[in-house]
Protein backbone atom coordinates (compact mmCIF):
# COMPACT_ATOMS: atom_id res chain seq x y z
CA UNK A 1 0.00 0.00 0.00
CA UNK A 2 2.83 2.35 0.80
CA UNK A 3 4.27 1.56 -2.59
CA UNK A 4 0.99 2.54 -4.16
CA UNK A 5 1.07 5.89 -2.43
CA UNK A 6 4.62 6.62 -3.44
CA UNK A 7 4.08 5.72 -7.04
CA UNK A 8 1.04 7.95 -7.33
CA UNK A 9 1.47 11.25 -9.04
CA UNK A 10 -0.09 14.17 -7.17
CA UNK A 11 -3.84 13.94 -7.80
CA UNK A 12 -5.95 16.81 -9.02
CA UNK A 13 -6.28 19.68 -6.61
CA UNK A 14 -9.92 18.79 -6.04
CA UNK A 15 -9.34 15.59 -4.17
CA UNK A 16 -6.59 17.11 -2.13
CA UNK A 17 -8.10 19.09 0.69
CA UNK A 18 -5.66 18.29 3.47
CA UNK A 19 -1.96 17.79 3.81
CA UNK A 20 -0.37 14.37 3.29
CA UNK A 21 -2.04 11.51 1.47
CA UNK A 22 -4.80 12.16 -1.07
CA UNK A 23 -8.30 11.83 0.39
CA UNK A 24 -9.24 8.89 -1.81
CA UNK A 25 -6.25 6.87 -0.68
CA UNK A 26 -6.88 7.77 2.95
CA UNK A 27 -10.51 6.66 2.70
CA UNK A 28 -9.48 3.41 1.06
CA UNK A 29 -7.10 2.49 3.87
CA UNK A 30 -9.61 0.90 6.28
CA UNK A 31 -10.94 -1.43 3.58
CA UNK A 32 -7.45 -2.19 2.28
CA UNK A 33 -6.20 -2.94 5.78
CA UNK A 34 -9.12 -5.29 6.40
CA UNK A 35 -8.47 -7.11 3.14
CA UNK A 36 -4.74 -7.26 3.84
CA UNK A 37 -5.23 -9.07 7.16
CA UNK A 38 -8.37 -10.94 6.23
CA UNK A 39 -7.86 -11.84 2.58
CA UNK A 40 -4.25 -11.50 1.43
CA UNK A 41 -2.70 -12.90 4.61
CA UNK A 42 -4.94 -16.00 4.82
CA UNK A 43 -4.28 -16.75 1.16
CA UNK A 44 -0.56 -16.38 1.79
CA UNK A 45 -0.95 -18.77 4.71
CA UNK A 46 -2.69 -21.27 2.43
CA UNK A 47 0.13 -21.02 -0.09
CA UNK A 48 2.70 -21.49 2.66
CA UNK A 49 0.79 -24.45 4.08
CA UNK A 50 0.71 -26.17 0.70
CA UNK A 51 4.48 -26.67 0.96
CA UNK A 52 4.42 -28.21 4.44
CA UNK A 53 4.93 -31.96 5.14
CA UNK A 54 1.67 -33.88 4.53
CA UNK A 55 -0.54 -34.26 7.59
CA UNK A 56 1.46 -31.84 9.68
CA UNK A 57 0.08 -28.66 11.24
CA UNK A 58 3.37 -26.89 11.69
CA UNK A 59 3.94 -24.02 9.32
CA UNK A 60 7.64 -23.71 10.13
CA UNK A 61 8.99 -26.97 8.75
CA UNK A 62 11.14 -27.88 5.76
CA UNK A 63 9.27 -26.96 2.54
CA UNK A 64 8.26 -29.88 0.34
CA UNK A 65 6.42 -30.48 -2.93
CA UNK A 66 4.96 -33.76 -1.64
CA UNK A 67 1.40 -32.41 -1.55
CA UNK A 68 1.46 -31.34 -5.17
CA UNK A 69 2.90 -34.65 -6.33
CA UNK A 70 0.16 -36.45 -4.37
CA UNK A 71 -2.44 -34.40 -6.22
CA UNK A 72 -1.00 -35.24 -9.61
CA UNK A 73 -0.59 -38.93 -8.76
CA UNK A 74 -4.15 -39.34 -7.56
CA UNK A 75 -7.43 -38.72 -9.31
CA UNK A 76 -8.12 -35.20 -8.08
CA UNK A 77 -8.09 -33.99 -11.67
CA UNK A 78 -11.50 -35.63 -12.04
CA UNK A 79 -12.97 -33.39 -9.35
CA UNK A 80 -11.37 -30.41 -11.04
CA UNK A 81 -12.85 -31.35 -14.41
CA UNK A 82 -16.29 -31.97 -12.90
CA UNK A 83 -16.22 -28.60 -11.17
CA UNK A 84 -15.12 -26.77 -14.29
CA UNK A 85 -17.73 -28.60 -16.35
CA UNK A 86 -20.54 -27.90 -13.88
CA UNK A 87 -19.57 -24.24 -13.69
CA UNK A 88 -19.40 -23.88 -17.48
CA UNK A 89 -22.77 -25.61 -17.94
CA UNK A 90 -24.29 -23.35 -15.28
CA UNK A 91 -22.99 -20.21 -16.97
CA UNK A 92 -24.35 -21.29 -20.34
CA UNK A 93 -27.79 -22.21 -19.04
CA UNK A 94 -28.04 -19.08 -16.91
CA UNK A 95 -27.11 -16.84 -19.82
CA UNK A 96 -30.04 -18.27 -21.78
CA UNK A 97 -32.45 -18.19 -18.83
CA UNK A 98 -31.55 -14.71 -17.63
CA UNK A 99 -31.31 -12.78 -20.88
CA UNK A 100 -35.06 -12.33 -21.44
CA UNK A 101 -35.56 -11.41 -17.77
CA UNK A 102 -32.70 -8.93 -17.81
CA UNK A 103 -34.10 -7.45 -20.99
CA UNK A 104 -37.48 -7.12 -19.31
CA UNK A 105 -35.96 -5.50 -16.21
CA UNK A 106 -33.92 -3.05 -18.25
CA UNK A 107 -36.55 -2.22 -20.88
CA UNK A 108 -40.07 -3.47 -20.45
CA UNK A 109 -41.17 -3.65 -16.84
CA UNK A 110 -40.91 0.07 -16.12
CA UNK A 111 -42.02 0.86 -12.61
CA UNK A 112 -42.61 -2.83 -11.92
CA UNK A 113 -38.95 -3.61 -12.31
CA UNK A 114 -38.18 -2.55 -8.72
CA UNK A 115 -40.62 -5.12 -7.41
CA UNK A 116 -39.36 -7.82 -9.78
CA UNK A 117 -35.80 -7.01 -8.66
CA UNK A 118 -36.84 -7.47 -5.03
CA UNK A 119 -38.37 -10.85 -5.84
CA UNK A 120 -35.08 -11.95 -7.37
CA UNK A 121 -32.93 -10.45 -4.59
CA UNK A 122 -34.67 -12.08 -1.66
CA UNK A 123 -33.39 -15.63 -2.30
CA UNK A 124 -29.83 -14.29 -1.96
CA UNK A 125 -30.53 -13.78 1.72
CA UNK A 126 -31.82 -17.26 2.35
CA UNK A 127 -29.08 -19.73 3.10
CA UNK A 128 -28.51 -21.85 -0.01
CA UNK A 129 -28.85 -25.00 2.08
CA UNK A 130 -32.37 -24.09 3.04
CA UNK A 131 -33.37 -23.47 -0.56
CA UNK A 132 -31.67 -26.59 -1.87
CA UNK A 133 -33.25 -28.64 0.86
CA UNK A 134 -36.61 -27.28 -0.28
CA UNK A 135 -35.91 -28.96 -3.62
CA UNK A 136 -35.17 -32.21 -1.84
CA UNK A 137 -38.54 -31.99 -0.09
CA UNK A 138 -40.17 -31.19 -3.41
CA UNK A 139 -38.52 -33.87 -5.52
CA UNK A 140 -37.83 -36.73 -3.15
CA UNK A 141 -39.77 -39.98 -3.34
CA UNK A 142 -43.00 -39.32 -1.46
CA UNK A 143 -42.30 -35.58 -1.63
CA UNK A 144 -44.49 -32.82 -3.02
CA UNK A 145 -44.12 -33.70 -6.71
CA UNK A 146 -43.95 -37.49 -6.69
CA UNK A 147 -46.45 -37.76 -3.85
CA UNK A 148 -48.94 -35.69 -5.83
CA UNK A 149 -48.34 -37.69 -9.01
CA UNK A 150 -48.90 -40.91 -7.12
CA UNK A 151 -52.14 -39.78 -5.47
CA UNK A 152 -53.53 -38.34 -8.68
CA UNK A 153 -52.55 -41.05 -11.15
CA UNK A 154 -51.37 -43.98 -9.09
CA UNK A 155 -48.09 -44.04 -11.02
CA UNK A 156 -44.94 -44.31 -8.96
CA UNK A 157 -42.02 -42.51 -10.58
CA UNK A 158 -38.41 -42.68 -9.52
CA UNK A 159 -36.92 -39.50 -8.14
CA UNK A 160 -34.45 -37.51 -10.22
CA UNK A 161 -32.56 -36.58 -7.06
CA UNK A 162 -28.96 -37.51 -6.33
CA UNK A 163 -27.72 -37.55 -9.94
CA UNK A 164 -25.08 -35.30 -11.58
CA UNK A 165 -27.60 -33.31 -13.68
CA UNK A 166 -29.32 -32.34 -10.42
CA UNK A 167 -26.09 -30.65 -9.34
CA UNK A 168 -26.20 -28.38 -12.40
CA UNK A 169 -29.89 -27.79 -11.74
CA UNK A 170 -29.11 -26.74 -8.16
CA UNK A 171 -26.30 -24.45 -9.30
CA UNK A 172 -28.50 -22.79 -11.91
CA UNK A 173 -31.06 -22.27 -9.20
CA UNK A 174 -28.68 -20.86 -6.58
CA UNK A 175 -26.57 -18.62 -8.83
CA UNK A 176 -29.37 -17.14 -10.93
CA UNK A 177 -29.26 -13.67 -9.28
CA UNK A 178 -25.49 -13.46 -9.81
CA UNK A 179 -26.01 -13.71 -13.55
CA UNK A 180 -29.22 -11.72 -13.71
CA UNK A 181 -28.16 -8.48 -12.02
CA UNK A 182 -24.87 -7.81 -13.84
CA UNK A 183 -26.66 -8.71 -17.07
CA UNK A 184 -29.42 -6.20 -16.30
CA UNK A 185 -26.79 -3.55 -15.58
CA UNK A 186 -25.18 -4.37 -18.91
CA UNK A 187 -28.43 -4.20 -20.86
CA UNK A 188 -29.44 -0.92 -19.26
CA UNK A 189 -26.18 0.49 -20.64
CA UNK A 190 -27.52 0.07 -24.19
CA UNK A 191 -28.97 3.45 -25.18
CA UNK A 192 -32.59 3.16 -26.31
CA UNK A 193 -31.96 5.56 -29.20
CA UNK A 194 -29.35 3.24 -30.67
CA UNK A 195 -31.67 0.23 -30.86
CA UNK A 196 -34.49 2.41 -32.17
CA UNK A 197 -32.21 3.85 -34.82
CA UNK A 198 -31.25 0.33 -35.85
CA UNK A 199 -34.92 -0.66 -36.15
CA UNK A 200 -35.67 2.49 -38.14
CA UNK A 201 -32.87 1.64 -40.52
CA UNK A 202 -34.61 -1.65 -41.19
CA UNK A 203 -32.68 -4.05 -38.99
CA UNK A 204 -34.52 -7.21 -37.98
CA UNK A 205 -35.03 -8.14 -34.30
CA UNK A 206 -32.27 -10.71 -34.65
CA UNK A 207 -29.86 -8.22 -36.23
CA UNK A 208 -30.50 -5.68 -33.49
CA UNK A 209 -29.85 -8.35 -30.90
CA UNK A 210 -26.64 -9.56 -32.53
CA UNK A 211 -25.13 -6.33 -33.70
CA UNK A 212 -26.37 -3.76 -31.21
CA UNK A 213 -27.65 -5.14 -27.90
CA UNK A 214 -25.27 -8.01 -27.37
CA UNK A 215 -22.01 -6.11 -28.02
CA UNK A 216 -23.07 -3.06 -26.00
CA UNK A 217 -24.33 -5.15 -23.08
CA UNK A 218 -21.26 -7.40 -23.16
CA UNK A 219 -19.45 -5.94 -20.12
CA UNK A 220 -22.39 -6.75 -17.85
CA UNK A 221 -22.89 -10.17 -19.41
CA UNK A 222 -19.22 -11.07 -19.08
CA UNK A 223 -19.09 -9.94 -15.45
CA UNK A 224 -22.21 -11.98 -14.68
CA UNK A 225 -20.72 -15.00 -16.43
CA UNK A 226 -17.42 -14.60 -14.59
CA UNK A 227 -19.11 -14.25 -11.20
CA UNK A 228 -21.30 -17.29 -11.84
CA UNK A 229 -18.38 -19.34 -13.13
CA UNK A 230 -16.14 -18.53 -10.19
CA UNK A 231 -18.84 -19.24 -7.63
CA UNK A 232 -19.76 -22.39 -9.53
CA UNK A 233 -16.20 -23.73 -9.52
CA UNK A 234 -16.17 -23.35 -5.74
CA UNK A 235 -19.66 -24.76 -5.27
CA UNK A 236 -20.08 -27.45 -2.70
CA UNK A 237 -23.61 -27.45 -1.25
CA UNK A 238 -25.36 -28.39 -4.51
CA UNK A 239 -23.38 -31.60 -4.90
CA UNK A 240 -23.85 -32.49 -1.25
CA UNK A 241 -27.54 -31.73 -0.91
CA UNK A 242 -28.95 -32.43 -4.39
CA UNK A 243 -26.20 -34.58 -5.86
CA UNK A 244 -26.18 -37.00 -2.95
CA UNK A 245 -22.41 -37.09 -3.35
CA UNK A 246 -22.73 -38.92 -6.68
CA UNK A 247 -19.93 -36.62 -7.83
CA UNK A 248 -17.35 -34.94 -5.60
CA UNK A 249 -16.53 -31.41 -6.80
CA UNK A 250 -13.15 -29.92 -6.05
CA UNK A 251 -14.32 -27.70 -3.19
CA UNK A 252 -15.66 -30.81 -1.47
CA UNK A 253 -12.31 -32.54 -1.91
CA UNK A 254 -10.68 -29.54 -0.25
CA UNK A 255 -13.15 -29.63 2.60
CA UNK A 256 -12.60 -33.36 3.11
CA UNK A 257 -8.83 -32.81 3.27
CA UNK A 258 -9.30 -30.10 5.87
CA UNK A 259 -11.87 -31.91 8.00
CA UNK A 260 -12.20 -35.72 7.92
CA UNK A 261 -8.78 -36.46 6.49
CA UNK A 262 -7.06 -33.92 8.76
CA UNK A 263 -4.53 -33.33 5.99
CA UNK A 264 -4.36 -29.55 5.91
CA UNK A 265 -1.30 -29.30 3.65
CA UNK A 266 -3.04 -31.39 0.97
CA UNK A 267 -6.18 -29.24 1.28
CA UNK A 268 -4.02 -26.14 1.03
CA UNK A 269 -2.31 -27.39 -2.13
CA UNK A 270 -5.68 -28.16 -3.74
CA UNK A 271 -6.88 -24.68 -2.73
CA UNK A 272 -3.82 -23.12 -4.33
CA UNK A 273 -4.56 -24.83 -7.64
CA UNK A 274 -8.19 -23.73 -7.48
CA UNK A 275 -7.13 -20.18 -6.58
CA UNK A 276 -4.75 -20.13 -9.55
CA UNK A 277 -7.52 -21.03 -11.98
CA UNK A 278 -9.99 -18.58 -10.46
CA UNK A 279 -7.50 -15.79 -9.85
CA UNK A 280 -6.03 -15.84 -13.36
CA UNK A 281 -9.47 -15.84 -14.93
CA UNK A 282 -10.76 -12.99 -12.77
CA UNK A 283 -7.70 -10.81 -13.25
CA UNK A 284 -7.62 -11.41 -17.00
CA UNK A 285 -11.28 -10.55 -17.45
CA UNK A 286 -11.53 -7.66 -14.98
CA UNK A 287 -8.49 -6.00 -16.49
CA UNK A 288 -10.44 -5.40 -19.66
CA UNK A 289 -13.32 -3.51 -18.11
CA UNK A 290 -13.81 0.02 -16.99
CA UNK A 291 -15.67 -0.42 -13.72
CA UNK A 292 -16.58 3.27 -13.53
CA UNK A 293 -18.55 2.94 -16.73
CA UNK A 294 -20.39 -0.22 -15.69
CA UNK A 295 -21.26 0.81 -12.16
CA UNK A 296 -21.57 4.53 -12.64
CA UNK A 297 -23.21 4.41 -16.07
CA UNK A 298 -21.55 7.62 -17.04
CA UNK B 1 -42.01 1.07 -28.96
CA UNK B 2 -43.32 1.78 -32.45
CA UNK B 3 -40.99 0.14 -34.91
CA UNK B 4 -39.30 -1.69 -32.04
CA UNK B 5 -39.59 -5.34 -31.09
CA UNK B 6 -42.70 -7.19 -32.17
CA UNK B 7 -45.78 -7.14 -30.03
CA UNK B 8 -45.63 -10.74 -28.87
CA UNK B 9 -42.21 -10.27 -27.31
CA UNK B 10 -43.42 -8.48 -24.19
CA UNK B 11 -46.06 -11.00 -23.04
CA UNK B 12 -43.59 -13.78 -23.70
CA UNK B 13 -40.94 -12.12 -21.54
CA UNK B 14 -43.46 -11.39 -18.79
CA UNK B 15 -44.61 -15.02 -18.81
CA UNK B 16 -41.03 -16.29 -18.72
CA UNK B 17 -40.13 -13.98 -15.83
CA UNK B 18 -43.20 -15.11 -13.89
CA UNK B 19 -42.32 -18.75 -14.52
CA UNK B 20 -38.76 -18.25 -13.26
CA UNK B 21 -40.05 -16.41 -10.15
CA UNK B 22 -42.39 -19.33 -9.49
CA UNK B 23 -39.50 -21.74 -9.89
CA UNK B 24 -37.40 -19.62 -7.53
CA UNK B 25 -39.93 -19.86 -4.72
CA UNK B 26 -41.10 -23.42 -5.32
CA UNK B 27 -38.65 -25.00 -2.85
CA UNK B 28 -39.44 -22.32 -0.28
CA UNK B 29 -43.10 -23.28 -0.57
CA UNK B 30 -42.21 -26.98 -0.31
CA UNK B 31 -40.35 -26.19 2.93
CA UNK B 32 -43.31 -24.27 4.30
CA UNK B 33 -45.60 -27.23 3.50
CA UNK B 34 -43.22 -29.68 5.15
CA UNK B 35 -43.13 -27.56 8.29
CA UNK B 36 -46.87 -28.01 8.73
CA UNK B 37 -46.82 -31.78 8.84
CA UNK B 38 -47.35 -33.54 12.11
CA UNK B 39 -45.45 -36.72 11.39
CA UNK B 40 -41.74 -36.76 11.90
CA UNK B 41 -40.97 -37.94 8.37
CA UNK B 42 -42.16 -35.92 5.44
CA UNK B 43 -44.60 -37.56 3.02
CA UNK B 44 -46.90 -35.81 0.62
CA UNK B 45 -49.86 -35.37 0.52
CA UNK B 46 -49.64 -34.47 4.17
CA UNK B 47 -51.72 -36.91 6.21
CA UNK B 48 -52.17 -34.75 9.25
CA UNK B 49 -51.64 -31.00 9.27
CA UNK B 50 -50.42 -29.42 12.46
CA UNK B 51 -48.46 -26.51 13.78
CA UNK B 52 -47.00 -28.54 16.61
CA UNK B 53 -43.46 -28.35 15.19
CA UNK B 54 -43.68 -24.58 15.07
CA UNK B 55 -44.50 -24.55 18.79
CA UNK B 56 -41.71 -26.99 19.59
CA UNK B 57 -39.19 -24.94 17.60
CA UNK B 58 -40.05 -21.69 19.33
CA UNK B 59 -39.95 -23.30 22.78
CA UNK B 60 -36.50 -24.75 22.24
CA UNK B 61 -33.79 -22.91 24.15
CA UNK B 62 -31.14 -24.19 21.74
CA UNK B 63 -32.95 -22.65 18.77
CA UNK B 64 -33.32 -19.37 20.58
CA UNK B 65 -29.60 -19.32 21.26
CA UNK B 66 -28.89 -20.05 17.59
CA UNK B 67 -31.08 -17.19 16.48
CA UNK B 68 -29.45 -14.90 19.03
CA UNK B 69 -25.96 -15.81 17.85
CA UNK B 70 -26.93 -15.26 14.22
CA UNK B 71 -28.49 -11.88 14.99
CA UNK B 72 -25.53 -10.70 17.08
CA UNK B 73 -23.09 -11.68 14.35
CA UNK B 74 -25.22 -9.97 11.71
CA UNK B 75 -25.58 -6.78 13.77
CA UNK B 76 -21.87 -6.45 14.50
CA UNK B 77 -21.03 -7.22 10.87
CA UNK B 78 -23.52 -4.57 9.72
CA UNK B 79 -22.17 -1.90 12.06
CA UNK B 80 -18.55 -2.43 11.09
CA UNK B 81 -19.09 -2.97 7.38
CA UNK B 82 -21.22 0.14 6.95
CA UNK B 83 -18.51 2.35 8.42
CA UNK B 84 -15.70 0.75 6.41
CA UNK B 85 -17.77 0.60 3.24
CA UNK B 86 -18.84 4.25 3.51
CA UNK B 87 -15.25 5.43 3.26
CA UNK B 88 -14.38 2.58 0.93
CA UNK B 89 -17.14 3.64 -1.46
CA UNK B 90 -16.01 7.27 -1.46
CA UNK B 91 -12.54 6.08 -2.39
CA UNK B 92 -14.10 3.78 -4.99
CA UNK B 93 -16.35 6.24 -6.76
CA UNK B 94 -16.09 9.79 -5.48
CA UNK B 95 -12.42 10.71 -5.55
CA UNK B 96 -10.00 10.60 -8.43
CA UNK B 97 -6.71 9.32 -7.12
CA UNK B 98 -3.92 7.35 -8.65
CA UNK B 99 -4.13 3.71 -7.66
CA UNK B 100 -7.90 3.90 -7.70
CA UNK B 101 -8.37 1.39 -10.52
CA UNK B 102 -6.13 -1.08 -8.68
CA UNK B 103 -8.08 -0.43 -5.50
CA UNK B 104 -11.35 -1.11 -7.33
CA UNK B 105 -10.09 -4.48 -8.50
CA UNK B 106 -8.77 -5.37 -5.06
CA UNK B 107 -12.19 -4.66 -3.59
CA UNK B 108 -13.83 -6.95 -6.15
CA UNK B 109 -11.48 -9.88 -5.58
CA UNK B 110 -13.11 -11.29 -2.41
CA UNK B 111 -16.50 -11.20 -4.15
CA UNK B 112 -15.09 -13.14 -7.08
CA UNK B 113 -13.74 -15.84 -4.83
CA UNK B 114 -15.23 -19.19 -3.78
CA UNK B 115 -16.54 -18.63 -0.29
CA UNK B 116 -15.93 -22.13 0.98
CA UNK B 117 -12.24 -21.81 0.08
CA UNK B 118 -12.11 -18.40 1.75
CA UNK B 119 -13.67 -19.92 4.87
CA UNK B 120 -11.04 -22.65 4.97
CA UNK B 121 -8.23 -20.16 4.32
CA UNK B 122 -9.46 -18.10 7.26
CA UNK B 123 -9.66 -21.22 9.42
CA UNK B 124 -6.04 -21.94 8.60
CA UNK B 125 -5.06 -18.33 9.25
CA UNK B 126 -6.85 -18.13 12.61
CA UNK B 127 -5.17 -21.38 13.57
CA UNK B 128 -1.74 -20.04 12.58
CA UNK B 129 -2.40 -16.97 14.72
CA UNK B 130 -3.48 -19.18 17.62
CA UNK B 131 -6.98 -17.69 17.83
CA UNK B 132 -9.84 -19.66 19.36
CA UNK B 133 -12.79 -19.82 17.01
CA UNK B 134 -15.98 -18.18 18.24
CA UNK B 135 -18.68 -15.87 16.95
CA UNK B 136 -16.10 -13.07 16.88
CA UNK B 137 -13.90 -14.88 14.37
CA UNK B 138 -17.06 -15.52 12.33
CA UNK B 139 -17.76 -11.77 12.34
CA UNK B 140 -14.30 -11.17 10.94
CA UNK B 141 -14.80 -13.85 8.28
CA UNK B 142 -18.15 -12.36 7.23
CA UNK B 143 -16.56 -8.92 6.97
CA UNK B 144 -14.05 -10.06 4.37
CA UNK B 145 -16.87 -10.86 2.00
CA UNK B 146 -19.56 -8.40 3.10
CA UNK B 147 -17.46 -5.20 3.29
CA UNK B 148 -16.66 -5.40 -0.46
CA UNK B 149 -20.32 -6.04 -1.29
CA UNK B 150 -21.45 -3.11 0.89
CA UNK B 151 -18.73 -0.95 -0.66
CA UNK B 152 -20.11 -1.69 -4.13
CA UNK B 153 -23.68 -0.99 -3.05
CA UNK B 154 -22.75 2.39 -1.56
CA UNK B 155 -20.38 3.14 -4.46
CA UNK B 156 -23.25 2.91 -6.94
CA UNK B 157 -24.92 5.72 -4.98
CA UNK B 158 -21.64 7.64 -4.68
CA UNK B 159 -21.23 7.66 -8.46
CA UNK B 160 -24.24 9.94 -8.76
CA UNK B 161 -22.73 12.30 -6.21
CA UNK B 162 -22.12 15.85 -7.38
CA UNK B 163 -18.73 16.99 -6.00
CA UNK B 164 -19.87 20.60 -6.39
CA UNK B 165 -22.08 20.15 -3.31
CA UNK B 166 -19.10 19.41 -1.09
CA UNK B 167 -17.05 22.17 -2.65
CA UNK B 168 -19.81 24.70 -2.10
CA UNK B 169 -19.99 23.74 1.57
CA UNK B 170 -16.23 24.06 1.90
CA UNK B 171 -16.28 27.46 0.19
CA UNK B 172 -18.93 28.58 2.66
CA UNK B 173 -16.51 27.80 5.46
CA UNK B 174 -17.62 24.36 6.60
CA UNK B 175 -14.93 22.17 8.18
CA UNK B 176 -14.16 18.76 6.67
CA UNK B 177 -16.11 17.06 9.42
CA UNK B 178 -19.10 19.34 8.88
CA UNK B 179 -19.05 18.66 5.15
CA UNK B 180 -19.02 14.93 5.82
CA UNK B 181 -21.85 15.13 8.33
CA UNK B 182 -24.06 17.74 6.69
CA UNK B 183 -23.52 17.05 2.98
CA UNK B 184 -21.90 13.71 2.16
CA UNK B 185 -23.79 11.51 4.63
CA UNK B 186 -27.28 12.79 3.79
CA UNK B 187 -26.67 12.52 0.04
CA UNK B 188 -25.36 8.96 0.33
CA UNK B 189 -27.98 7.94 2.87
CA UNK B 190 -30.09 5.68 0.57
CA UNK B 191 -26.95 3.81 -0.48
CA UNK B 192 -25.79 3.48 3.11
CA UNK B 193 -29.17 2.15 4.12
CA UNK B 194 -29.18 -0.44 1.33
CA UNK B 195 -25.61 -1.35 2.21
CA UNK B 196 -26.61 -1.92 5.83
CA UNK B 197 -29.61 -4.00 4.81
CA UNK B 198 -27.50 -6.11 2.48
CA UNK B 199 -24.82 -6.57 5.13
CA UNK B 200 -27.29 -7.77 7.73
CA UNK B 201 -29.12 -10.12 5.41
CA UNK B 202 -26.01 -11.59 3.79
CA UNK B 203 -24.52 -12.28 7.20
CA UNK B 204 -27.81 -13.77 8.43
CA UNK B 205 -27.98 -16.22 5.54
CA UNK B 206 -24.29 -17.02 5.23
CA UNK B 207 -23.26 -20.63 5.51
CA UNK B 208 -19.86 -21.33 3.89
CA UNK B 209 -17.94 -18.76 5.92
CA UNK B 210 -19.68 -19.54 9.19
CA UNK B 211 -19.14 -23.27 8.79
CA UNK B 212 -15.38 -23.05 9.27
CA UNK B 213 -15.08 -20.03 11.52
CA UNK B 214 -17.69 -20.13 14.29
CA UNK B 215 -16.04 -22.84 16.39
CA UNK B 216 -18.33 -23.83 19.25
CA UNK B 217 -20.89 -21.11 18.53
CA UNK B 218 -23.33 -22.10 15.83
CA UNK B 219 -25.52 -20.05 13.51
CA UNK B 220 -28.94 -20.88 12.09
CA UNK B 221 -27.71 -21.97 8.63
CA UNK B 222 -25.05 -24.19 10.19
CA UNK B 223 -27.53 -25.86 12.51
CA UNK B 224 -29.94 -26.42 9.63
CA UNK B 225 -27.24 -27.99 7.52
CA UNK B 226 -26.21 -30.35 10.33
CA UNK B 227 -29.82 -31.40 10.77
CA UNK B 228 -30.36 -31.91 7.04
CA UNK B 229 -27.43 -34.27 6.87
CA UNK B 230 -28.49 -36.26 9.90
CA UNK B 231 -31.52 -35.95 12.12
CA UNK B 232 -34.28 -34.44 10.00
CA UNK B 233 -37.37 -33.34 11.88
CA UNK B 234 -40.07 -30.96 10.63
CA UNK B 235 -38.25 -28.49 12.88
CA UNK B 236 -35.76 -28.07 10.01
CA UNK B 237 -38.28 -26.62 7.53
CA UNK B 238 -39.86 -24.64 10.38
CA UNK B 239 -36.61 -22.86 11.16
CA UNK B 240 -35.84 -22.53 7.44
CA UNK B 241 -39.22 -20.91 6.84
CA UNK B 242 -38.80 -18.62 9.84
CA UNK B 243 -35.40 -17.51 8.57
CA UNK B 244 -36.88 -16.88 5.11
CA UNK B 245 -39.83 -14.93 6.47
CA UNK B 246 -37.53 -12.85 8.66
CA UNK B 247 -35.38 -11.92 5.66
CA UNK B 248 -38.47 -11.14 3.57
CA UNK B 249 -39.96 -8.86 6.22
CA UNK B 250 -36.66 -7.00 6.65
CA UNK B 251 -36.13 -6.62 2.92
CA UNK B 252 -39.66 -5.47 2.11
CA UNK B 253 -39.77 -3.25 5.21
CA UNK B 254 -36.44 -1.69 4.30
CA UNK B 255 -37.53 -1.17 0.72
CA UNK B 256 -40.75 0.42 1.95
CA UNK B 257 -38.75 2.81 4.12
CA UNK B 258 -36.56 3.82 1.19
CA UNK B 259 -39.63 4.48 -0.95
CA UNK B 260 -41.24 6.52 1.85
CA UNK B 261 -38.06 8.53 2.28
CA UNK B 262 -37.87 9.18 -1.43
CA UNK B 263 -41.49 10.31 -1.55
CA UNK B 264 -41.07 12.55 1.50
CA UNK B 265 -38.09 14.24 -0.09
CA UNK B 266 -39.75 14.53 -3.47
CA UNK B 267 -42.89 16.12 -2.00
Amino acid sequence: MAALAERGAPPSARSRTGPGLPVGLRYSLPVLTLLAIGFAAPLAAVIAFSFVEPRSFDLWSEPTLANYSTIFEQTFYRSFLWSLFFAAATVLLLALICYPIAYGLARLFGRWSNLVTLIFVLPLFISENVRLYGWVLFLIKGGVLLGSVKTLTGIELTSVLFTPPMIVFGMVYVYLPFMLFPMTLGLSMVPREVTEAAFDLGASRWQVFREVELPLAMPGIVIGALLTFVLGVGAIAEAKVLGGQSVIPIAHDIEIAFTYAQNWPLGAALSVLLMLVVGLLVLLVLRRFDLDRILGRR
Amino acid sequence: MGAGPRRWVKPLIVAWTAAVCFFLYLPVAAGALASLSQSRYFTFPIAKWSTSWWGKTFDSIQIRELIETSIIIALVVTAISVVLAFFGALAFARYQWSGRTIYQRIVLLPIFFPQSVLGLALLLWFNALGLTLSWQTAVFAHLIWIVPVATLVIAIQAYSFDPALEEAATDLGATRWQVLKEVTLPVLWPGIFSGALFSFLLSWGNFPLSLFTTGADSTVPEYLYAKMVAGYTPGVPVLGTVSTLGAAVLLLGGYGLVMLGRRARGA
